[in-house]
């Protein structure tokens, strides 16, 4: 397991203008999950849910109220362990315009791993292998300025690979994107997960980047409301609009279709699949 | 009439003079009829946002003509919601935020009130959060509170910058359904720019495309979505449902190759499948 977390339990405390607390919102409630070691999971759920409350706390940016938090080995609420974690578990945040740090793309890419005290030498090698692994080798000299949305994410990306984590964060890093620049995201992801061998955890408002998931989980209110592969999650299309959700179009096509008399399998998920299904039918 | 917003022969130029200069709207056309809804869609980086800042003098072309209801001088006269505005909460409470515009407007406190409590709920912000600092809210609820704040300004022209990113799929069902009924029932002009093509297929009366600063469509979403690899080449591509719609045409199904939303092709499909 790169992620054991039991009974966590998150509160933000809202004050008023006095410093009275006013509101207290439970951010987590008692949420367990396990994430094994190379799993690419799916979280979703509606705005505020909980979602990126959850996901900082995979790498310490949160504390938990109470519960306990293993990552990569490693218990959270020793502080010395969270520095460890870091440089285990990296973070990719939304907007590709507040993550780059340097004026020139190799050095942005450098940024963290100098951090890390690697020796000159090898930094190099790791900071051209990333960018290699996200397809930019072409712009190593490049100033980020000039660069798409897809691609200073996928800059980002080269930042933390570099690290050599075996596990990475995307919290809403495709919402910003434009449909080309979601595609390069999606298939650096895919690639990190299925050639490297590393853990994803992805977060976001897009059912259709859920589709190629090991396992989608749904959060409401703080805890885990539903959990599966993406075939089991997606054929409960009413059960997920009723919490804010949506199914993807391929999937939403097969409901209607049943919905108006046809019997056509409710868990069908990609084009090719719905093809033949309406195709084969008689 | 005139057009709500026209632009003649538009052209703007970052760092003009330095080394730096770039061309990012080159020689732009367009007209937007009065109570029209328009989308407009373009990789990033093919000027949407500089173009839409034109339209309320935040940004002034370097060359040609912005007309808002035909006239060059305007202030005011279009709501515009920024790419990013939740970067804009500044007030201690989610309420006083959006009161801020209005406020500003110099209204009469009845009406202050039912501008801002309307727009909180037109976008879903539940009573309870009302006296939070917007601070404390989700990405999504920041975005719908900054919404909201454009909304209470009542404005005639409503422009909003990929106004959906990071809103969950109901919060951009809502969205989308308010507009629509401003559009359609308040006869409010509307210029959005997204990337979800679903979207921008299921609700705008027009498209424009940008691609590195001209326009390279301007028609109805059946029209510009019939382009497919057109648009795939300049870093979009059609709703899904187009490819699905294509793919059952190539194995002999009969139906209509224009559809672009989910509920027209069950539709069609269902139609074919019984009567064949
Ligand atoms: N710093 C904070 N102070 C107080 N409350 C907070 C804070 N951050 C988040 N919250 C509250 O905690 C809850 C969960 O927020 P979180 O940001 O984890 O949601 P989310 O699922 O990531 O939402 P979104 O899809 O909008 O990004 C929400 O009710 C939110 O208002
Ligand atoms: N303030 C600015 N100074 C210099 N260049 C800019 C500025 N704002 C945007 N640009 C450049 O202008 C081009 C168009 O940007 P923008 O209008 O934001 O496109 P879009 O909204 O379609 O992504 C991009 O190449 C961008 O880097
Ligand atoms: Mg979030
Ligand atoms: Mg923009």
């Amino acid at each position: 397991m790169i992620v054991t977390a039991k009974d966590l339990v998150h509160k933000y405390f809202n004050t008023d203008e006095k410093g009275e607390v006013i509101e207290t919102i439970t951010a987590l409630d008692k949420l367990t999950l396990d994430i094994k070691e190379g799993e690419f999971l799916v979280i979703l759920g509606h705005n505020g849910s909980g979602k990126s409350t959850l996901a900082k706390h995979f790498n310490g940016i949160l504390k938990p109220d109470s519960g306990t938090l293993i990552v990569d080995d490693l218990d959270l609420s020793k502080e010395d362990n969270i520095w460890k974690v870091r440089q285990n578990v990296g973070m990719v945040f939304q907007n590709p315009d507040n993550q780059i740090v340097a004026t020139i793309v190799e050095e942005d890419v450098a940024f963290g791993v100098e951090n890390l005290g690697v020796p000159q030498k090898e930094i190099r090698q790791r900071v051209d292998d990333a960018l290699e692994t996200v397809g930019m080798s072409d712009f190593k000299m490049h100033s980020p300025n000039g660069l798409s949305g897809g691609q200073k994410q996928r800059i980002a990306i080269a930042g933390i690979i570099a690290m050599k984590p075996k596990c990475i964060i995307f919290d809403e890093s495709t919402a910003m994107l434009d449909p080309a620049g979601r595609k390069q995201v999606m298939d650096t992801m895919i690639t990190l997960n299925k050639t490297y061998g590393i853990t994803i955890i992805h977060i976001t408002h897009y059912m259709q980047e859920a589709v190629c998931a090991d396992r989608i989980i749904i959060m409401d209110k703080g805890k885990i409301y539903l959990e599966g592969t993406p075939k089991e999650v997606f054929k409960n299309v009413k059960l997920l609009k009723s919490i804010g959700l949506d199914v993807p179009d391929t999937t939403y096509l097969i409901y209607l279709l049943n919905q108006d008399g046809f019997d056509f399998d409710s868990s069908i998920l990609d084009v090719r699949e719905v093809v033949d299904a309406i195709c084969n039918s008689n | 009439m005139p057009f709500a917003i026209q632009t003649k022969d538009l052209t703007h130029v970052y760092n003009q003079n330095t080394s730096f200069e770039k061309k990012v709207l080159d020689n732009i056309n367009i007209k937007v009829e009065k109570g029209e809804f328009v989308g407009i869609i373009g990789h990033t980086g093919s000027g949407k946002s500089t173009l839409i800042q034109t339209f309320n003098g935040l940004i002034k072309p370097t060359e040609g003509l912005v007309l808002i209801n035909g006239e060059t001088k305007f202030r005011d006269k279009v709501g515009l919601v920024f790419q990013y505005p939740e970067h804009q909460l500044f007030e201690l409470t989610v309420y006083k935020d959006v009161e801020y515009g209005p406020t500003n407007l110099g209204l009469d406190e009845q009406e202050i009130k039912k501008r801002v409590e309307n727009s909180l709920r037109l976008v879903g912000i539940p009573e309870k959060i009302w006296q939070n600092t917007p601070f404390s809210l989700s990405g999504g609820q920041k975005r719908r509170v900054a919404i909201a704040g454009v909304l209470a300004m009542n404005p005639e022209i409503l422009v909003l910058d990929e106004p959906t990113a990071g809103l969950d799929p109901k919060g951009r069902d809502e969205l989308f359904n308010q507009l629509q009924y401003m559009h359609k029932n308040l006869g409010i002009t509307i210029v959005l720019i997204s990337h979800s093509m679903e979207d921008v297929a299921k609700y705008v009366d027009k498209v424009i495309v940008l691609e590195k600063g001209k326009v390279k469509y301007c028609n109805t979403p059946k029209e510009v979505f019939k382009n497919v690899e057109e648009l795939e080449g300049i870093g979009l591509a059609p709703p899904q449902i187009k490819y699905i719609i294509k793919e059952l045409i190539n194995n002999g199904i009969e139906i209509d190759e224009n559809i672009l939303t989910v509920e027209e092709a069950a539709v069609a499909i269902s139609h074919y499948l019984k009567n064949r």
